[in-house]
Formats: structure tokens, C-alpha cells, sequence
């Protein structure tokens, strides 16, 4: 692949986030959620890297330790190979400029007492973006980008509806001229047929501006349509990942071929090779030994109890940890 | 031979007086559902398909909301006349209900033996012993492991899936005729959607119940509904198998939204999408409420008001004058006028 030739745009070596939890008693053992454990990968200039999952994965708290809204526990992650981690404030709120996020419910990080204009225009401000005099024209630009039209500048929050809302946070985000987006359940919260006009409306902003999408999901339909790459998270750390093609196509880990059958499809060919994980998700508290999924894998042996499958590759472009992904693959889908 | 049919759904009409005037949340729905059978209800936001499960109940907020027409049969009894104790016998006897997020629906502080054994004293004579057994017993059912562990305790101890199996126990409890599901699966990861699904399928094959299974999901429909309804704006646009349904739509409506879903199976460049939005509930328009927003829609769709009504002698229900006798002649008419 072409784009695995240039240099990282951001990169994410070793990267830790734990939480502390709150003791019970005095002498009860102390106890941290792991949250993230130990995650590498790397984001190039102009991809869609998605990262998918079931909830309590750490997918969200991966994007939200590389923009250091949680101060990452160990690790570091690097933009444009300089360390993000050590950044001072001031720097911190520079890098904030290149790197921007889109969240699930957009009522939520909009301030309901600003009106659009007020707050693109606090955005700009803050970012220094330019003088205040082309910020009009600007602004103009962005709605029209969007898709919004531009009296609603004037408008507040919540005289929109979701869809609206959404093309709002894209409106803020892209006003800084921003170089990384992350998307976190950027599409979930929407009705399917306006989530088909937002996802059409972020592959066109990405090709029109030359953008790159960090991509967090639990919805894999959305992530095949959006992705290049394709990261799949299990109790806070990698099982899997690969170009899009390669990983929908041949899925090598038991849990990603799991998560891709349970997918409940209008597809009839689809509903024949159901697999059903038994239980639930253990607790990252207290994640099991080896193989985290040993516990609901169906192909589970003794090797996985105790050892820690690394993630290897299998092709250039496809890694997983699995003691027996060869096996696997070979083996027909189940 | 044709099933029993267990409820029927008829010009049902829930309207909702406020400030800004009055809201037709749910429009004249009409529907039958047979005996042993699933029935989904989907449609967007708003379209009034939640609205319309809890009418079935008589559980409207009162006032805003009331019942304006319709009827709501149950083994030929109009829950919409019925008195309050008799909807008692009715509620979790007859008909139960599942929602989409168990935790907002099971007391936090007892623990979840107690609460389905306190439905089951509620409608049938047993002792508390026997009520407690038989809460056990229905954890056992839908799945739970050590129910009789977990019956002791709290929901906060429980994981989301869990719970739903919970919600499902205590549904399940006086063995329902007819179960409704609004959005159950939808709170849930995939791999704890599919195994509810299941546990679902299996238990209605167990009971012989009939489910009413309200979603947004048109992936979770297609899994587990023999009949689909399609909602729009208040009313039911199309009304078929789920078989039929999803491999040809009939209403430009549905058209759009199956083709609107990304595919799991092939790489597309552009999604499709439905142009414009739904109209207002306060103000809809006197014709097709899908008119603004469909590419096939002429002067009569604007005009007049389509109705539910079968296709050329099968089973299958749609509201568009595209089907009817009267769209050629529409189609003449259109070309005196703007040749």
C-alpha cells in the first residue's frame, strides 16, 4: 500500500492509560482499571484508520490520551515526530490546533448559550487562526461547506435537529484548519438515513481538504465504508489490524470473525454463520491471564491461558495476536 | 391455513395537546399481528413507533397524550374502552413489555429475585416461597448463569446484558401472550445483541408467545421478524414479510432507507441518502407525507392523501398511488398540464 511509504503522522508507541480505583477499605490491595494497555500503531497523512470495539474496550480512551484530555499513564504518542506527551500548556493548545475531535452527541459540547457565529468565532480566536476581518468570509465558507445555510449562524443549539448539530461540530472543528480529525462515534447517535448524509459529507471533506481520520466505532458496517485501515480492540488492547480489504475479507482473529458474524445483517447468506460468544466481557480490573479472549474464544487452549499472543504479522499489511491465526485462516470460516 | 390472530391494530390515533398545538404522534397505525408470530415496527426518530407500543398499553403520558380513535383489539377486546382493573389483568398478564434501557425500568435497591417474584404475586396466587422459586427458575430460563446467586442481587451487579435477561424474566413471568420489545438490544454491544436475539427466538419457539419487536435497526429486523411494518410520520407506509420487504421494497420510503445502510459485504463510494427531513408532526402536509422528499411524486401525491391498502391481490400493504390504478391516469393528467 502506498500510503504505508510516507512518514507517520502521528504515531502511538506503547501507550498506557490507567485509572485508579477507589479503595474499598484501607487495607483492601489497590486496584487500577487498565483501561488501555500497551497500544502501538501509526496514523498517515490522508487515512482513515478506524478503531472498533465493543464498550469498555478503551477505543474512546485511546483518543482521548492522545489528545491528552487523560494525562496517558505511560507511552508516548508523537505528531509529526515530535513527543506529545511532554508539551508544555501553551504547546499543548497549539498541537490542539492540528489535531481536532468530533463527538457522539454534539448537544452536548456545544455551549447551549452560544450562537454558531460566537462560537467559530471563539474557535478562530483561540487558535489565532486570522485576522479577524476574513473571519466573515470565512465562516460564510465553512456553513456552505457543510451544507448549512448561512442565517443559522445566528442561531442557537438547540433550534437544530441532530443531523444539523453534527454538521455544526464538523463546521467547528474544520474552522481551525485542523490536519488530524478524530471522530468518536461520530455517526452513532444519527438516524440511518441522515448518518449515510454525514458520512458522505466527512469523505468528501476529506478529500476536498486533505484530511486524516482517527475513526472510533462499535459499528462495523460504518467502519468498512469509511476506513483504509481497520484496528480491532478487545479489553484494552490490539487483536487485530489491517487494511480494510484484508480484514473484512479474511478475518484471522476469533474475535473480530466473532464481532463480524454478529453483525445482524438483511443479508440471508449472512445469517447462516452466526457465531455466538458465550458471556459477557471480562473486567479490565482483572483481566484474565494470557489470551485476554481466552475466556470466550472457541478455540481456546492451554498455550493461550498463560501466554501473551504478541501482535505479529501475517502480511505487510495485516497484524494479529493470536497463537493460532494461521490455523485459522486456513481453516473455513466457521 | 391461516394463524389466529391475536391483536388488531386499527386506525389508532395518539395525539399530543401542547403549547405549540397538537402533536399527531402516532396517525392512523393500523396492524395485525398473528399468534406465535414477530412482528417489527421500525422506522426513524420520531416517526411515532414507540408512541404506538406504548398505546397498545394505554401507558400515554395523560394529559398531553390521549387516544383519539382507534381500536386496540386483544382476542377481540378493545383495550381502548377497557376499565382500569381489567387493564390491570392485561398488563404483564396478557401483554408485556421489555425496554431499551433495563437499568431505568428495575428498582436499584431491591434485588432482582425479589422484583420478579413480587410480578408473579401480582397475578397469580403463590406463596413467597414459590413466587421466589419460580423467579430462580425463570433466570434459569433466559439464561443467566448461578440464578440463584444472582437473583440475590442488586441491578447494579449485573451487566447491561444481564439486565435485559432480567427485564425478560420478569416479562416472561406469566407466560405473556404477546411480548413487546422496544429497542431491547439496542444499549447492547453486537456480541451481546446477538445472544439475546437468540435467547429471544429460542424462548418464543419454548412459550409460543407473539412479539411486537420495535427497533431502528433494519439488520436486527431482518434477524428476527417474520412480519415488518414500516413507519413514517405517523403512520404505517408499508406493512409486509420481512422476506418480501428486504428483497424488494415497495415504498419509496423503505426504498431509501435499505439503500441508505452502509453494506457490511462490498466497498461502496457514496452512500445513498433520503434529501430534505421528516415534515413536522404539528403540520402535516394534506397529501403523502413522503411527497417532499421522494423522487417519484406527481401532483396527485401532493393532493390527496394515499391509503394502506394491498397490492394487485397479495399480501403485501403499502401507502403510494404508485401501486394503484390511479397513477397512470395521474400520469396522463400531468402531461395535459405541463407538456
Amino acid at each position: 500500500m502506498s500510503v504505508m511509504e510516507k512518514e507517520p503522522i502521528l504515531e502511538v508507541n506503547h501507550l498506557k492509560q490507567y485509572f485508579p480505583l477507589k479503595k474499598e477499605s484501607l487495607f483492601s490491595p489497590k486496584q487500577t482499571v487498565k483501561a488501555v494497555d500497551d497500544i502501538s500503531f501509526k496514523l498517515y497523512p490522508g487515512e482513515t484508520l478506524s478503531i472498533v470495539g465493543e464498550s469498555g474496550c478503551g477505543k474512546s480512551t485511546t483518543g482521548r490520551s492522545i489528545l491528552r484530555l487523560d494525562e496517558p499513564t505511560e507511552g508516548e504518542v508523537l505528531f509529526n515526530g515530535a513527543s506529545m506527551t511532554s508539551l508544555s500548556k501553551k504547546e499543548l493548545r497549539e498541537m490542539r490546533g492540528d489535531i481536532q475531535v468530533i463527538f457522539q452527541d454534539p448537544y452536548a459540547s456545544l455551549n447551549p448559550r452560544q450562537t454558531i457565529r460566537k462560537m467559530l468565532q471563539e474557535a478562530m480566536t483561540i487558535q489565532n487562526v486570522m485576522p479577524k476581518k476574513q473571519m466573515e468570509a470565512r465562516m460564510l465558507e465553512l456553513m456552505s461547506l457543510v451544507g448549512l445555510r448561512p442565517e443559522y449562524l445566528e442561531r442557537y443549539p438547540h433550534e437544530f435537529s441532530g443531523g444539523q448539530r453534527q454538521r455544526i461540530g464538523i463546521a467547528r472543528a474544520l474552522c481551525v484548519n485542523p490536519k488530524v480529525i478524530i471522530c468518536d462515534e461520530a455517526v452513532s447517535a444519527l438516524d440511518v438515513s441522515i448518518q449515510a448524509q454525514i458520512i458522505n459529507l466527512l469523505k468528501r471533506m476529506q478529500r476536498d481538504l486533505d484530511l486524516t481520520f482517527l475513526f472510533i466505532s462499535h459499528d462495523l458496517s460504518v467502519v468498512r465504508h469509511i476506513s483504509d485501515r481497520v484496528i480491532v480492540m478487545y479489553l484494552g488492547s490490539i487483536v487485530e489490524i489491517a487494511d480494510k480489504d484484508s480484514l473484512f475479507d479474511r478475518p484471522s482473529h476469533p474475535y473480530t470473525r466473532a464481532l463480524l458474524s454478529a453483525i445482524p445483517s438483511t443479508d440471508e447468506q449472512q445469517k447462516k454463520t452466526r457465531i455466538i460468544l458465550k458471556g459477557d466481557v471480562p473486567s479490565p480490573i482483572n483481566p484474565p491471564t494470557g489470551c485476554r479472549f481466552h475466556t470466550r474464544c472457541p478455540f481456546a487452549t492451554d498455550l493461550c491461558k498463560t501466554d501473551v499472543p504478541e501482535l505479529r504479522a501475517l502480511t505487510p499489511t495485516h497484524k494479529v495476536a493470536c497463537h493460532y491465526a494461521e490455523t485459522l485462516l486456513s481453516s473455513p470460516p466457521v | 391455513m391461516e394463524p389466529e390472530v391475536v391483536l388488531q391494530v386499527k386506525n389508532l390515533k395518539t395525539y399530543f395537546t401542547t403549547s405549540k398545538g397538537t402533536a399527531k404522534a402516532v396517525d392512523g397505525v393500523d396492524f395485525t399481528l398473528h399468534k406465535g408470530e414477530t412482528l417489527g415496527i421500525v422506522g426513524e426518530s420520531g416517526c411515532g413507533k414507540s408512541m404506538t407500543s406504548l398505546s397498545l398499553l394505554r401507558l400515554i403520558p395523560s394529559p398531553p397524550g390521549k387516544i383519539v380513535d382507534g381500536e386496540i383489539l386483544l382476542n377481540n377486546k378493545d383495550i381502548v374502552t377497557m376499565k382500569e382493573d381489567e387493564l390491570r389483568k392485561v398488563r404483564g398478564n396478557q401483554i408485556s413489555m421489555i425496554f431499551q434501557e433495563p437499568m431505568t425500568s428495575l428498582n436499584p435497591i431491591i434485588p432482582v429475585g425479589e422484583q420478579i417474584a413480587e410480578t408473579v404475586r401480582l397475578h397469580q396466587r403463590l406463596s413467597r416461597k414459590a413466587a421466589w422459586q419460580k423467579a430462580v427458575d425463570l433466570l434459569e430460563l433466559v439464561g443467566l448463569p448461578s440464578p440463584e446467586k444472582r437473583a440475590k442481587q442488586e441491578p447494579f451487579q449485573l451487566s447491561g446484558g444481564m439486565r435485559q435477561r432480567v427485564m425478560i424474566a420478569m416479562a416472561l413471568a406469566c407466560t405473556p401472550e404477546v411480548l413487546i420489545a422496544d429497542e431491547p438490544t439496542t444499549a447492547l454491544d453486537v456480541t451481546i445483541q446477538a445472544q439475546i436475539l437468540e435467547l429471544m427466538k429460542d424462548l418464543q419457539k419454548q412459550i409460543g408467545m407473539s412479539i411486537i419487536f420495535i427497533t431502528h435497526d433494519l439488520g436486527v429486523v431482518s434477524e428476527v421478524c417474520d412480519q415488518v411494518a414500516v413507519m413514517y410520520a405517523g403512520q404505517v407506509v408499508e406493512h409486509r414479510s420481512a422476506r418480501d420487504l428486504f428483497n424488494s421494497p415497495l415504498h419509496p420510503y423503505t426504498q431509501g432507507l435499505l439503500a441508505s445502510l452502509p453494506k457490511i459485504h462490498e466497498n461502496q463510494e457514496e452512500l445513498q441518502t433520503i434529501e430534505g427531513a421528516v415534515p413536522s408532526p404539528y403540520d402535516y402536509p394534506a397529501g403523502c407525507r413522503f411527497a417532499d422528499r421522494c423522487q417519484h411524486a406527481r401532483a396527485i401525491c401532493r393532493a390527496e392523501a394515499p391509503v394502506l391498502e394491498a397490492v394487485g391481490g397479495t399480501e403485501s400493504k403499502v401507502r403510494c398511488f404508485m401501486y394503484t390504478e390511479k397513477w397512470e391516469t395521474a400520469a396522463e393528467e400531468e402531461e395535459v398540464l405541463c407538456p
